[in-house]
């Protein structure tokens, strides 16, 4: 879980669901149902096939507490399409996000938007009389603050991907850092938890 | 050698592999394909009079015989009649199978004639569903919702099949087990607890001075009655069987203490509220066993066996958290116990904590007034009737409502399998049809639907389907002309404002309604009249019986506990409210 500061100062508490998944039609409907029917909210959302075929991987950041998430991963998990669920420790993940976003940038403004873009090492795509297309690939958290400082140029049309996030590899022992459910045949009471979820 | 034949036929023969006797259906269009085969087939067709009843005959079905019961019918609005009845079987863990028809594949997205997106209406209140798009997916497809649904937590599961893909043609092959196991590799439900957690389990069973077996459906959806039983014995541990569990431990059993919950009898309340330890053997915490959460059993520790590992700490968070079946979970902590015992580990004494529990359960019966003369019947005497003419195995399927728990407390349960009810969804109108069902599958047995006035009116039609079908099963409705349990609240907590619950005091003419549907319709409206009826309707077995017992619209179910309280703030009956402090 880690608190993410927003452009806007916002904090949320976030966590990161890797799923992987039959590949098979409507199981994004059923992944998305299930949040939905739960009551929480997906705060972004990115599919892709994954490494085997037939499958895909889901990366699903969530906005709650820590106690309805074991419930929520738990719901998951029925599914029958749903293959495996690691959340995701931002501290031991690598956490990659796509940005791309037009922005208004007239004589004046425009050597001082390349000049931001170059700091953040992002590609300007596209350019126009009056607007730049500009792209940005990096963590998450490198893309809010390169939209806060853009947004001070007047911003078109913002399209971000949602992050994808794979664990970080451990050089020292073999494993990684996600944590896996389940996490045995039988859960212990350490992976049970307390409180009420509806 | 390869055989070509065609989506409908292959349909029928998967279903005929899977061993099913019997369909609860009703074509139309899409599905009409299948229907062809079927002439051809050794499979009974009960043919409804609506799609609702055959879900609920499906359910009745599976819940007697433990096999998956099969509903087909066509799309769009035959589909969507079926939603109540799989959110029944989902919500109380039933296996079943539906299988609908669905417009061709070519013409599915264009809003065609009878076309609904099944798939994504019976999403959530489906265990798993798929629409198959090629005849030759369809055995495959069979196989799985089959096997999705009778394993792990039994669900309904449903296929959609285009018109199309049961008129093509396809090579007929059989899926292997390994086939099947290997196109689910998300599926693997957890059968086998964790030994070091049952080991756990044991022990603390051992050190517990207050114990309680809260015993819930699971133990019936596992075959787990005999033993529960072995295990109660083995700990001389008194006993609550929940809603859905009635008779998955014998009611006359000296270790009974009986139903739990906002309508549970004050002993088994009690009990729980008190106890030490509570072992919840396949139940689930539901909102109306726990009353409110926070206060419910503060002191005990949790013990919970489940096949589902959502359940666990779903609401309580347990002490000893075991994920498998009941049955081979519970065997394991009877050996368990068994072997510590054997190596000098003496059980807690728990001699105080059950002369408490047997004297509350003295002093606080179920219990009702006897009607004045001339006044309406007593609904409680007409189930205790009932129960006490009911010849042996005798199967009791009930609506929602007062009756139902009138059912619950004034029936004695004794064998497995003998209670259906709608304890999760609360379905009005579950009784008649999951009656049906249930002669479906255990014809020697008599069937007794008990009703009320209101649930009646929803699914009575389906008494055509019985009579027609011959599966003669018998009614009780108890009439009080409301819908009692409504009633019962606006009295209790809305200052007695009846705001919609008067249905009517002259119709609908129960006698002639059911005389009309080929049912042998008798009105019971003294005391004297109830055994005589009773009696008659229990002799006649060549069609269905429908008793109109007119009751008392003013009697009030108890004891209660206001929803949203603590188990502690239960409400006895009148006769036994001033002895209530002695429950502490």
């Amino acid at each position: 879980m880690t608190a993410i500061n927003l452009y806007d100062g916002q904090v949320v508490n976030h966590h990161i669901l890797s799923v992987l998944v039959q590949n098979r039609p409507g199981v994004l409907a059923r992944v998305a149902g299930l949040f939905a029917r739960r009551g929480y909210n997906i705060f972004s959302l990115a599919v892709a096939p994954a490494e085997s075929s037939g499958m895909s991987r889901i990366t699903i950041v969530v906005d709650v507490e820590s106690t309805p998430l074991e419930q929520i991963t738990k719901q998951l998990f029925k599914l029958i399409d749903v293959i495996k669920i690691s959340e995701l420790d931002p501290r031991s993940s690598v956490e990659r996000e796509l940005l791309i976003a037009t922005v208004k940038a007239p004589e004046e403004n425009r050597g001082h938007i390349v000049e931001l873009v170059n700091i953040f090492e992002g590609k300007i795509i596209a350019v126009a009389q009056m607007v730049l297309t500009v792209s940005l690939e990096g963590h998450p958290d490198k893309l809010d603050d390169f939209e806060e400082l853009l947004g001070g140029y007047g911003i078109v049309e913002l399209q971000r991907t949602g992050r994808v996030a794979l664990p970080k590899i451990d050089r020292g022992t073999r494993g990684h850092a996600a944590k896996q459910f389940p996490a045995s045949s039988s859960s212990s009471s350490s992976s049970t938890t307390s409180g009420k979820a509806g | 050698m390869t055989e070509r034949i065609t989506g409908a036929q292959a349909l029928i023969r998967a279903l005929e592999h899977e061993n099913v006797e019997l369909i609860f259906g009703y074509p139309g269009g899409c599905i009409l394909p299948a229907y062809d085969p079927l002439v051809d087939s050794d499979i009974r067709h009960v043919l409804v009079r609506h799609e609702q009843g055959a879900g609920h005959m499906a359910e009745g079905y599976a819940q007697v015989s433990g096999k998956p019961g099969v509903t087909m019918v066509t799309s769009g609005p035959a589909a969507t009649n079926l939603v109540t009845p799989l959110m029944d079987a989902y919500m109380d863990s039933i296996p079943m199978v539906a299988i609908t028809g669905q417009v061709g594949t070519a013409a599915i997205g264009t809003d065609a004639f009878q076309e609904c997106d099944t798939v994504g209406i019976t999403r959530a209140c489906t265990k798993h569903n798929e629409l198959v798009m090629s005849a030759q997916d369809i055995p495959m497809a069979v196989r799985q919702a089959f096997h999705i649904a009778t394993t792990g937590r039994p669900g309904p599961t449903l296929i959609d099949i285009p018109k199309d893909c049961l008129q093509n043609e396809m090579t007929w092959t059989w899926p292997t087990d390994e086939e099947v196991l290997a196109s689910l590799p998300g599926y693997r439900p957890n059968v086998k607890g964790h030994a070091r957690m049952i080991k756990e389990a044991a022990r603390t069973i051992l050190a517990s001075e207050r114990p309680i077996i809260y015993a819930g459906g699971g133990i019936l959806k596992s075959r787990a009655a005999d033993a529960l039983r072995e295990l109660a014995e083995l700990i001389d541990t008194y006993v609550v069987t929940t809603l859905m569990a009635r008779g998955a431990f014998p009611d006359e059993h000296p270790l009974c203490i009986g139903m739990p919950g906002m309508h549970g009898n004050a002993t088994a309340v009690t009990a729980m509220q008190k106890s030490d330890l509570l072992i919840a053997l396949g139940s689930r915490f539901d909102d109306r066993i726990t009353g409110k959460v926070d206060s419910f059993a503060p002191d005990a520790k949790i013990i919970h066996v489940d096949i589902d590992p959502a359940e666990q700490g779903k609401v309580r968070r347990p002490d000893v958290p075991i994920v498998g079946d009941a049955k081979y979970v519970i065997e394991e902590i009877i050996k368990e116990i068994k072997s510590l015992l054997a190596a000098g580990t003496v059980q807690a004494d728990t001699s105080a904590w059950k002369s408490k529990v047997s004297g509350w359960r003295e002093q606080f019966p179920m219990t009702y007034e006897p009607a004045e003369p001339g006044a309406p019947l007593k609904p409680q005497y007409c189930i205790e009737q009932l129960s006490d003419l009911a010849p042996e195995h005798t199967i009791v399927a009930s609506g929602v409502g007062q009756h139902q728990m009138y059912a619950s407390h004034f029936w004695q349960f004794n064998e497995p399998y003998t209670w259906l009810n709608s304890g999760g969804l609360g379905t009005m109108g579950y009784s008649i049809p999951a009656a049906i069902g249930a002669k479906a599958a255990k014809p020697d047995s008599v069937v007794w639907a008990i009703d009320g006035d209101g649930c009646f009116q929803m699914t009575a039609q389906e008494l055509v389907t019985a009579a027609v079908e011959e599966l003669p099963i018998k009614v009780a409705v108890l009439n009080n002309s409301y819908l009692g349990m409504v009633r019962q609240w606006q009295e209790m907590f809305y200052d007695e404002r009846y705001s919609g619950v008067l249905l009517d005091q002259k119709l609908p003419d129960f006698v002639k309604w059911a005389e009309a549907m080929g049912c042998v319709g008798i009105l019971v409206e003294s005391p004297e009249e109830v055994g005589p009826a009773i009696e008659k309707a229990n002799s006649i077995n060549d069609r269905p019986v429908v008793i109109e017992f007119r009751t008392d619209a003013s009697e009030l179910v108890f004891p209660m506990v206001p929803a949203g309280q603590s188990n502690d703030e239960l409400i006895l009956h009148p006769t036994q409210q001033e002895k209530a402090g002695e429950l502490s």
